[in-house]
């Protein structure tokens, strides 16, 4: 019992620590403080499919997206996005990965595991990223490693 | 108080001895004017947002959804209300979607939908009656703010301006055809044309 309510101290003290070094959206502002906060940033919504860092990423969502129904009673995305919809949205299809199950065994319809489509694919944003990213496209990396071996 | 019945009975009757011809038709008139006007105030009165969701009914089910969308807060501020969609605007129309109404509120009194669970399984069928309405009269209440023919397709995102473009431009389909759930949840709608 003693050992357990010392390693939570521990733990909390460290969260307590460690979380004074983390980036805030508060700005590290003390807890009294008004801090100004960026305005809430828009959706892209300019209908122009972007393209993929890595060919097995979810694809962006390039449209409106506001109040589409995913629940129980209805899918609303696959009302464009399924198999026999897309001659008249001219939406892409979902592709047959969705249609597989954690075998893959192809299933006749969406998998339930793909049914919450937003659980993957999401919409931009127009925000400026609050961190940098250094990600470095498999193209860039291939074209690296050529080199060296040359 | 028999007695009192009859007496009034008869002055009703009996030819007026008092007031003159021109008296009685004015008054007439004015009662007329008063009538009508209460009548159409009370018709007014019902149909405003305070009244529809006067009843929880109505309050905690479909008003709670419509706060979340589009309709209830936008960047213009225009807000739909509950009659802007489900109300007609000509007053024959009105009058007989009021008597339609009449059995919903009959369905408030008798308890139809009183809970969540009994709303959520008779939805279908109430919401199958808006789209027949609204199929019928090439969806009226939303052109009566959304008019077509102002409609600027090169504002419009691109999915919108393909389907305005051609499927509404050639009449072929109407608004509620492609935007059932605008203002609601939709109910479980396998079976219903187009989503399956
Ligand atoms: C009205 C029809 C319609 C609905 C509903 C719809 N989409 Fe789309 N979607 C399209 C079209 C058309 C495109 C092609 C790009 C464009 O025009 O915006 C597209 C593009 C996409 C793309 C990009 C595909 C690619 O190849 O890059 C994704 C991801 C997507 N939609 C996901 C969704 C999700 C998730 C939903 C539900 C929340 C949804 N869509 C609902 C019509 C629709
Ligand atoms: C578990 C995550 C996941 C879910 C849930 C999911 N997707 Fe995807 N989706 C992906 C991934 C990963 C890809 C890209 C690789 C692939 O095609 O499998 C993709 C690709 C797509 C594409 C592009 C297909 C193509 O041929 O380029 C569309 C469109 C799409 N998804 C739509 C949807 C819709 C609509 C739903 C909801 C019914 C959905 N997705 C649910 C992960 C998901
Ligand atoms: C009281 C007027 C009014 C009525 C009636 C009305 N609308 Fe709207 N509608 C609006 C306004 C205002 C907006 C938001 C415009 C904006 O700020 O972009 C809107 C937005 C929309 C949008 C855009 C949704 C989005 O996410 O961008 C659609 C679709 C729509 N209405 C369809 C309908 C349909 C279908 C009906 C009939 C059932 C209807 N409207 C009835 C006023 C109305
Ligand atoms: C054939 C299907 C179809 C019909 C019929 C249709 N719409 Fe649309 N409408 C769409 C699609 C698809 C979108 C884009 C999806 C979205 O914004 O959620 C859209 C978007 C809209 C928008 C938002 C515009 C934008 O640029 O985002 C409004 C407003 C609208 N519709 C109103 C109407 C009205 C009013 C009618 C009847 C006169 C109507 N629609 C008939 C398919 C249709
Ligand atoms: C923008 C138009 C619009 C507004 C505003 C609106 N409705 Fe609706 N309502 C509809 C449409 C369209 C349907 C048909 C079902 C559907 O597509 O969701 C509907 C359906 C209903 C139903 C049948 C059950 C269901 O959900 O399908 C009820 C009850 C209802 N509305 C009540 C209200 C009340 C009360 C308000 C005001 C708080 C309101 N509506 C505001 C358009 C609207």
């Amino acid at each position: 019992m003693m050992l357990r309510i010392l390693a939570c101290a521990i733990l909390l003290f460290s969260a307590t620590v460690l979380s004074q070094n983390v980036a805030t959206l508060r700005k590290q502002a003390a807890l009294d403080q008004e801090v100004t906060t960026e305005p809430i940033a828009n959706e892209i919504t300019n209908d122009l499919k972007v393209s993929r860092n890595y060919p097995m990423q979810p694809p962006i969502i390039p449209h409106n997206i506001r109040d589409y129904q995913i629940d129980l009673n209805v899918n609303t995305c696959l009302a464009c996005h399924s198999r026999r919809k897309v001659t008249n949205t001219q939406a892409t299809m979902v592709s047959v990965t969705h249609y597989m199950d954690r075998d893959g065994n192809f299933l006749a319809a969406v998998s339930p595991r793909r049914y919450f489509c937003t659980q993957c694919h999401v919409s931009q944003t127009d925000a400026a990223p609050l961190v940098g990213n250094s990600f470095v496209d498999v193209k860039e990396l291939m074209a690296v490693s050529k080199n060296e071996n040359e | 108080m028999k007695d009192y019945l009859a007496r009034i009975w008869r002055a009703i009757r009996k030819p007026s001895t008092h007031y003159s011809l021109g008296f009685l038709t004015l008054g007439g008139f004015i009662a007329g004017v008063i009538f009508w006007g209460g009548f159409n105030t009370a018709l007014e009165v019902t149909n405003t947002e305070e009244f529809c969701i006067s009843c929880h009914e109505m309050e905690n089910n479909v008003y709670e959804e419509l706060k979340s969308t589009i309709h209830y807060t936008n960047r213009s501020g225009v807000r739909a209300t509950c009659p802007d969609c489900h109300v007609p605007h000509k007053w024959t129309d009105k009058i007989a979607r009021k008597m339609q109404a009449s059995k919903e509120v009959y369905g408030k009194i008798f308890g139809s939908i009183n809970t969540r669970e009994k709303f959520l399984e008779k939805r279908l069928e109430l919401a199958q009656h808006e789209w027949a309405r609204l199929k019928a009269n090439d969806s009226l209440e939303c052109r009566n703010c959304h008019d077509f023919a102002y409609m600027d397709f090169t504002v419009q995102g691109k999915r919108a301006a393909r389907f305005h473009s051609t499927f509404v431009a050639s009449g072929e389909r109407t608004c509620i055809d492609c935007h059932k759930g605008i203002a609601h949840n939709l109910p479980d709608m396998a079976g219903v044309e187009g989503w399956n």
